[in-house]
């Protein structure tokens, strides 16, 4: 799946740099605090690329979808910028832009109003004929019987809910899908058949951002794979270095990751990452690397490193 | 499979039914009989010069010096025969008398209902699609107020304002004083239920609206309505869409299974506007001691919140897809 | 309230406890006031009959010549009285019902259910008028009927709390250890039911004295020679037409804001207790 060079795209299609997002948050006895969720987090994407978001539960990866959307909660404060197309992307962009130009595939058949027939649901609220034509042609593509739009969520089976989900972001026509855990309760043959189908889009000339805890399937059909750890990016590097090994990727975590994959020896990781309530200073990965020096209680940049980026003054 | 389903939940259904009405009956008749007042004194009241005698009479030919156990058996004999006894403060059948009641207090009740049911649900959405903004702290402020407003207070409120003070409507009763039941206009009978029915619908209407704000705003925090968002729908779309379409079912059964309240309200409002409907007819019954009338109303009272529950449940049965059709396509 | 500056938060909880005290004592002083307050300040006196408020009579005076102020918080006494009484045997029987729906078989529990079915089938003043009516009118009457109609929704939440409980690994735990059911229930279960438990009791409150005071307005409660709200508005019916509102409008009114008050402290503790629903 080796994809052409990416340097005839000038701008990424989207770009965010140094995204925090805090929650204000109540504690027992109505005390106040703010909850730092996403700290630092650096992530790009271009067309005709699929850039897959791994890390495990907690690392903000679905908050990053939500951030990119304007789809965070009331409570929640977010610093740091976000471009799309070049164009500073804020709010007021952001929900003009979404469902037309950003679409989400959502995590589960949650997503899905219980009460609203599939059909009237994937065509959103101004069906015309054109996109009753397109919703057709997708649901065919997409192995879905044509019963299928008369039925109810609740009705669908996990394989038929996803594509379903997976059929709403065909259908819209958008340039950047995010897709928020695509693959989770299908079995490999499905979630090849998934991948394949953003593979697919990707290759038509969409963005696609894949975030997933399945970094196996991830790396095998991403071009580019940013690693999120406790709420920032730690590294971002080319697929073909977590196919390669440890030896070619660059942050510790990445590669503490990489060797905790069942075929790779299924090394645990010792520790936790941290609680969103109790960040360390400097490195947020320190207190379980081994290669931590008193240089990294500092705040750590993202650096430049052998055609990717990492978050870590150790990496060689 | 699915016919097989209706039979089965429609015969526990009447099962149930039927033992709470006879709990209901059993559980009444005991208490009436506990009632240290005498229902002889009661019947002859202010009567002079009735002698022992006949006061033995009276209680010989209400079966008073029965055993209790043998009254109740000769009182739900008559009742399955559809013989609820005779009223003692209207002296006519029972029955008749709750009939005639009922037909009075259906209007001003369906009016109450319907109008607190409908201003309640708008009401209620616009605090939901506002959730925590300005409108909806004000108005959330003034349903609590509402809810903390006992009925007959509002009622006579209502009176002191509105019949008293600008004369606007009449001071009680259903129709104009004086003038036949026959020549009583549509006009009059209306301008009669305003109050009551505005008294009557005041506590109910909070609550729907409450009911309404919560259910709104747990559909506009769910994760269907944020991917809705996520589509690019517009607010006013998701409500349509999304919001409408999953609180108005939980709304209208909720409205149906309120029937108790609104009952309930009734009889306070009826005594306060001197309405002569059931709920008036009620607490005359308890204060005269007249029992048949408080057993026959208390039994109709209870198939009357029945039905209303039962509408509810079966209004969920057609309307709920979950129910409606079932789970056949799950694997 | 989503967005309030860091400076705010520190005092919300110091806040809700202050409001919880202030509206204790204020309910507290009124039961108080009302007992202390001797009954000669009530006499008829048919030199000072039908006035409007004033200074010296805030609430005007009836036809008899009594000061309304001291008639009402006399009645609403006797409101807080019979609203604590009531509400606290309806709640004793609500938690005891409901631990053991959720505790006993599952015939008892279905049994209970029919139950709670049975009590909301028919509608409360109904049941209540039944009941006034079995007891002979007054006080215990109202009393009783209070108590066994109010406790069928907190019986409902704590069957469902405790189930939840029950359901939890720790209960597992302690049966392996050889604690049988009834010892796991008063030292796991119990103690978790407090604070639903006394929630449930001041949320209460409200309902039971609206309730006294609709049942003795109606003429099945508290005895006419007695200063009950429900009674003076009741009164204050036959001279509606006179338009001495003064009669029925403070009294009411009073009625509101103790109800409303019961209301806040039961929320107030609500919000201290399951600090969740503070968000909004």
């Amino acid at each position: 799946m080796e994809k052409k060079t990416k340097e005839e795209y000038v701008h990424p299609l989207l770009e965010v740099k140094d995204l925090s997002v805090s929650f204000r948050m109540y504690d027992t006895g109505l005390e106040q605090y703010d909850l730092k969720v996403i700290s630092n987090l650096n992530i790009d994407v271009k067309q005709g690329e699929i850039v897959a978001v791994a890390g495990s539960s907690g690392s903000g990866k679905s908050l990053l979808a939500h951030a990119v959307m304007g789809l965070l909660p009331e409570n929640a404060a977010t610093t740091g910028e976000m471009y799309y197309k070049g164009m500073p992307l804020i709010q007021k962009e952001k929900e003009q832009l979404r469902g037309k130009e950003i679409a989400l595939v959502p995590q589960s058949v949650a997503y899905l109003d219980p009460s609203m027939r599939v059909g009237t649901q994937v065509l959103g609220e101004k069906p015309d004929q054109r996109k009753r034509k397109e919703q057709k042609e997708v649901f065919s593509r997409l192995h879905l019987e044509e019963h299928v739009e008369r039925l109810y969520p609740f009705q669908l089976s996990g394989g038929m809910a996803r594509r379903v989900l997976v059929s709403t972001a065909l259908i819209s026509g958008a340039d950047l899908i995010i897709a928020d855990e695509p693959t989770p309760g299908l079995d490999l043959e499905m979630a090849v058949e998934a991948l394949t189908c953003f593979r697919e889009m990707a290759d038509e000339g969409k963005a696609v951002i894949l975030i997933t805890h399945d970094i196996d399937l991830a790396f095998h059909v991403a071009d580019r794979v940013a690693v999120f750890y406790a709420g920032t990016t730690v590294e971002i590097a080319p697929s073909k270095d977590f196919r390669e090994g440890p030896e070619a990727l660059r942050h510790p975590y990445s590669k503490a990751l990489w060797r905790a994959l069942p075929q790779n020896g299924f090394v645990p990781i010792p520790g936790f990452q941290p609680y969103a309530k109790a960040l360390p200073k400097g490195c947020l990965f320190a207190p379980r690397c081994p290669n931590r020096t008193e240089e990294c209680e500092k705040p750590i940049p993202m650096q430049e490193l052998r055609g990717g980026t990492v978050r870590c003054i150790h990496a060689t | 499979m699915n016919s097989k389903r209706i039979v089965k939940s429609t015969g526990r259904y009447a099962i149930r039914f039927v033992t709470l009405l006879i709990a209901i009956s059993i559980i009444s008749f005991i208490l009436v009989s506990l009632s240290p007042v005498d229902p002889v004194q009661q019947y002859v009241g202010a009567v002079p010069n009735v002698s022992e005698e006949q006061r033995e009479k009276i209680a010989e030919y209400w079966g008073l010096n029965d055993p209790p156990a043998e009254r109740f058996a000769i009182w739900a004999k008559s009742l399955l025969h559809g013989d609820f006894g005779t009223s003692l403060i209207y002296r006519r059948p029972v029955l008749d008398i709750i009939g005639e009641k009922f037909a009075a207090s259906l209007a001003l009740m369906l009016t109450a209902w319907v109008f607190s049911g409908i201003l309640g649900f708008t009401i209620g959405c616009i605090m939901g699609v506002y959730n925590g903004k300005w409108p909806d702290r004000i108005l959330k402020k003034v349903c609590l107020t509402m809810c903390a407003i006992p009925t007959f207070w509002i009622g006579i409120v209502f009176l002191m304002v509105f019949s008293v003070k600008l004369g606007w409507f009449p001071m009680g009763m259903s129709v104009p004083k004086g003038v036949p039941a026959d020549q009583v206009t549509l006009l009059q009978r209306i301008h009669h239920l305003v109050l009551p029915a505005l008294t009557l619908s005041f506590l109910s209407f909070a609550n729907v609206a409450l009911h309404t704000r919560e259910k709104l705003v747990d559909v506009l925090e769910s994760d269907y309505v944020l991917f809705a968002k996520a589509s690019g729908e517009s607010r006013f779309s998701i409500w349509k869409r999304h919001g409408l379409r999953n609180i108005l079912l939980p709304a209208v059964t909720m409205q149906f299974g309120s029937f108790s309240e609104l009952f309930g309200g009734s009889v306070l409002a009826e005594t306060v506007f001197s309405y002569p409907g059931l709920g008036a007819a009620a607490s005359a019954a308890g204060m005269g001691s007249d029992i048949p009338l408080l057993l026959g109303i208390t039994l109709f009272s209870a198939v009357f919140v029945f039905v209303g529950n039962m509408l509810a449940n079966i209004i969920y049965g057609i309307a709920d897809p979950q129910i409606r059709e079932g789970y056949e396509h799950e694997e | 309230m989503k967005s309030r500056t860091g400076r705010f938060s520190v005092n919300r909880r110091t806040r809700t406890i202050l409001t919880l005290i202030l509206i204790f004592a204020f309910l507290f002083g009124i039961y108080l006031a009302g007992t202390i307050m001797s009954d000669e300040l009530i006499q008829a006196d048919f030199s000072q009959k039908g006035l409007k408020p004033s200074w010296e009579h805030p609430f005007g005076t009836d036809l008899l010549g009594r000061d309304m102020l001291v008639r009402t918080i006399k009645g609403l006494s006797i409101s807080i009285v019979v609203g604590t009484v009531a509400s606290s045997v309806s709640a004793v029987i609500a938690l005891f019902v409901g631990v053991a729906a959720a505790t006993g078989s599952s015939r008892l529990d279905h049994f209970i259910n029919w139950l709670i079915d049975l009590v909301m089938g028919i509608p409360h003043t109904v049941l209540l008028i039944l009941i006034s009516f079995a007891c002979g009118k007054g006080l215990r009457g109202v009393l009783i009927g209070v108590a066994v109609t109010h406790w069928t929704g907190l019986a409902r939440l704590i069957r469902s709390e405790v189930l939840q409980i029950r359901s939890q690994q720790y209960i597992e735990v302690s049966r392996r250890l050889g604690h049988n059911s009834r010892w796991i229930t008063i030292h796991h279960i119990l103690p978790h039911m407090i604070p639903q438990f006394l929630i449930g009791l001041i949320l209460m409150f409200p309902h039971a004295i609206m309730h006294e005071s609709s049942l003795t307005f109606l003429g099945f409660g508290l005895s006419p020679e007695q200063p009950a709200i429900g009674i003076i508005l009741s009164e204050s019916m036959k001279y509606l037409s006179t338009g001495m509102w003064w009669l029925a409008f403070f009294p009411g009114l009073m009625l509101v804001i103790v109800v409303l008050l019961f209301d806040r402290l039961g929320e107030n503790l609500k919000k201290i207790v399951d600090p969740y629903s503070a968000h909004e």
